[in-house]
């Protein structure tokens, strides 16, 4: 048997053969990561959603698997969805302190009796057209 | 011989889906219903079935409806995008975010601003919004952590993908 076996074929006791659709991103010296991907997904699961991956995608798709089995772990009742909801929270808060900050400059602009001198050229301007950050985005209404 | 388990009346979407007998201590039956085929079979396309069984059977009983749910919306992520799934609804929200904390910071100067050259004709100098700021944290916008505890946003953020 081949002393370079990948992670994959290392953990099954097999022979790891040049062809091997895991070897190039689970590497013998890191055997941890696949532990954690086939805890979550499955080595069979795993090698039909590579071989459906193009092979320029096949890294990023092994690193967001790793980082959602990680997740999934961590927390096994909500995994990435729990990041995600909380992620929509905090949006919603902070459109909400936004909007409030918006109206108060607006206010504020209405009630200055003080002339201002005119605003120099670098000065930004704060957009007074509200931005829409997608409240009514799909993945508002996972927990069915 | 096998202990005959009594049979359940009708078989749930895992059952059926798998093809085999639906007892009345199934684990997958009060989640995945026989009305919702499609729930139990992206599931099982993604995870496969026995990692879902061992999930749930790692999760106390009370929230295993949560872990359903939250696996059910990870396996369509995971087929509406192959190659990020979930993680790139979530690069997606952070990049908001990040604008958002950028609208803040701006819209904060901008008030900084107006408030010292503001002079109010009634004889208030207090302003209607002050009254809100306990209910808004108006003082906090840097709290927006998001980090869950598994170094996930912070390994986003310095190794973002392409």
């Amino acid at each position: 048997m081949t002393s370079t076996r990948c992670a994959v074929c290392k953990y099954f006791r097999r022979r790891c053969p040049p062809d091997c659709i895991f070897s190039p991103h689970f590497l013998n010296d890191n055997p941890q990561r696949f532990t954690c991907v086939h805890k979550i997904y499955g080595a069979s699961n795993l090698g039909k959603l590579l071989q459906e991956t193009p092979m320029q995608l096949r890294a990023d798709t092994i690193e967001s698997l790793y980082y959602e089995a990680k997740c999934r772990i961590q927390d096994p009742v909500y995994g990435c969805a729990g990041i995600i909801w909380s992620l929509h929270q905090q949006i919603q808060i902070a459109q909400s302190q936004l909007a409030r900050a918006r109206a108060e400059i607006a206010f504020l602009d209405a009630n200055v009796v003080v002339a201002e001198p005119t605003p120099s050229p670098g000065e930004p301007v704060v957009q007074q057209n509200g931005v829409d950050y997608g409240l009514d985005d799909p993945y508002d209404f996972w927990f069915y | 011989m096998r202990s005959q388990e009594p049979r359940s009346s009708s078989s749930c979407a895992a059952c059926k889906f798998m093809k085999r007998r639906c007892t009345l201590h199934c684990l997958f039956a009060p989640y995945f219903r026989a009305d919702e085929p499609k729930k139990f079979a992206k599931v099982h396309k993604v995870f496969g079935a026995s990692n879902v069984t061992k999930i749930l059977n790692e999760v106390p009983e009370p929230q295993r409806q949560d872990a359903v749910n939250s696996l059910v919306f990870e396996a369509e992520q995971r087929l509406k995008d192959p190659v990020y799934g979930c993680i790139g609804a979530i690069a997606s929200l952070q990049d908001k975010m990040f604008q958002l904390q950028h609208d803040l910071a701006v819209a904060k100067a901008r008030l900084a601003r107006c408030s010292t050259r503001t002079s109010y004709p009634s004889c208030s100098t207090t302003s209607p919004f002050s009254m809100l700021d306990g209910e808004f944290g108006m003082t906090s916008f840097d709290a927006f952590v998001v980090d869950q505890g598994c170094g996930l946003t912070t390994e986003l953020r310095q190794h973002p993908f392409p």
